[in-house]
């Protein structure tokens, strides 16, 4: 069944936020031992990759939890289809950027 | 061309000569008429404004009457409105709908009455801009049968019955609106869209109910902050 | 649960997704600073550790998770499966728990 581009939207903003739900609790659980120990175990390429992940998970959850903000407190208009789309781009922006750090 | 048609558990074919500025609703009509008399469906007014029609063409809700098949091809497979109950072939069950209509305070109430004057309400107000903008439902299902939340929440009121919600709270002669609002909130009324924005993309009038549910819950917080809920 | 309370449930939603905006914005601005500068743990801990205005931001950013991430999960659990009542209700408020625990363990642990 074909969906339109809010449809998926939403999708990637459930799915990513599944994700931060899960991985949140390690995230804190690892930095207060990367704290501890040295934090060159974090260079290995898994966790890395991991790290790179999350941020792109966080940058689409963000995206997408704009795109309501603005849908439910926004005047409405046309382009307001068009926030999906802003929704996507700005979380590719954050991964490239964030992948070019790492 | 071959028509696939979901009757119940199982989908029928049937073979349509294929016309000029054929609808879906002339191919069901065929059907029933010169090949399978017994296929069940609704129609009424055949020209766009009774939203009696509507059935989900190649996995949309859309009004058959207003879709010409070459628009969606002629690999057709027709099936009921989804998120309603069955009641044969192609016709379903709108009693929810209505049901559903009703929780959500979706009647007119006035106060005044013959003796009194009548009511003034300007029309550029913003009040009744915002009702302009949903009144003209007609009540077809489509939304409804669009919507991913009311296949998921059996409680969740829905965008017809909200958008309708919506109009009333913002219409200034209606006396019932802060019982409306309570009516409307909560799990099963509008906190529960997700803003998939389906509703609005296959309402074959154009409204909105997405943007009519954003307002009942920016209206609903407001009540809430001030006390009034 | 009553629509107030859900309606609560909402602003609180909007309101800690409104915070966690701008947490998330400058937490990623800082984490990409410190990468590219090549800190290393010792270095980072130097400049975090004692930092109230850090502490007091983590703080903050911890306790919108603790809101946003429950609230969000909940529709999840009625919506896809099929988990409602209160025990969907007690499980989140556990996790709740858990998340402001660990939370707070790691915030404690790099700023205080």
């Amino acid at each position: 069944m074909r969906q339109h581009a809010s449809y998926w939207a939403f999708i990637v903003h459930r799915v990513s936020g599944i994700a931060l739900a899960l991985f949140l609790p390690l995230h804190f659980w690892t930095l207060s031992n990367a704290m501890q120990d040295s934090i060159a175990w974090t260079n290995q390429p898994l966790v890395k990759l991991g790290e790179w992940l999350i941020v792109v998970a966080l940058a689409a959850h963000l995206g997408g939890g704009l795109r309501v903000l603005a849908l439910e407190f926004l005047p409405w208009r046309d382009w307001q289809k068009s926030l999906a789309a802003a929704a996507a781009a700005f979380a590719l922006a954050v991964g490239l950027a964030v992948a070019l750090a790492l | 061309m071959k028509v696939r048609v979901q009757r119940g558990e199982s989908v029928q074919e049937f073979e349509v000569p294929r016309q000029p500025s054929q609808t879906v609703l002339d191919v069901v009509t065929y059907i029933q008429r010169y090949l399978d008399p017994t296929l069940a469906y609704r129609f009424a007014c055949r020209v766009g404004m009774c939203g009696s029609c509507a059935m989900t063409v190649n996995g949309v809700p859309r009004w058959t009457c207003r879709t010409h098949v070459d628009r969606v091809g002629d690999q057709l497979e027709i099936g009921p409105l989804r998120n309603l109950p069955v009641i044969r072939d192609l016709v379903v069950d709108m009693r929810e709908f209505f049901d559903k209509w009703a929780r959500a305070k979706g009647e007119f109430r006035g106060a005044r009455t013959k003796a009194d004057d009548f009511a003034k309400v300007e029309p550029q107000s913003a009040q009744r801009v915002l009702v302009d903008k949903g009144i003209e439902c007609i009540g077809c299902g489509v939304c409804y049968a669009a919507c991913d939340v009311v296949k998921w929440n059996p409680d969740y009121l829905g965008p017809a019955a909200l958008n309708r919600a919506w109009t009333l709270v913002n219409d200034v002669r209606d006396e019932r609106n802060p019982e409306r609002l309570r009516a409307v909130a909560g799990d099963a009324g509008c906190h529960a869209c997700h803003s998939h924005v389906s509703c609005t993309e296959r309402c074959p009038k154009h409204l909105s109910p997405t943007a009519a549910i954003a307002g009942l819950k920016r209206a609903v917080a407001k009540a809430v902050l001030q006390g009034d809920l | 649960m009553s629509y107030r309370t859900q309606a609560v449930l909402w602003i609180a939603q909007r309101a800690s997704a409104a915070v966690l905006a701008l947490c998330v914005a400058v937490h990623l601005a800082t984490i990409i600073y410190a990468v590219q500068g090549g800190l290393t743990s010792a270095e980072i801990l130097e400049r975090t550790r004692g930092s109230v205005g850090w502490f007091a931001f983590y703080s903050v950013f911890v306790l919108a998770v603790t809101l946003h991430v429950p609230i969000g999960l909940r529709s999840i659990c009625s919506e896809w499966l099929r988990w409602r009542g209160p025990s969907r209700d007690v499980a989140l408020l556990l996790f709740a728990a858990l998340l402001a625990w660990a939370g707070m363990r790691a915030v404690v642990g790099v700023f205080a």
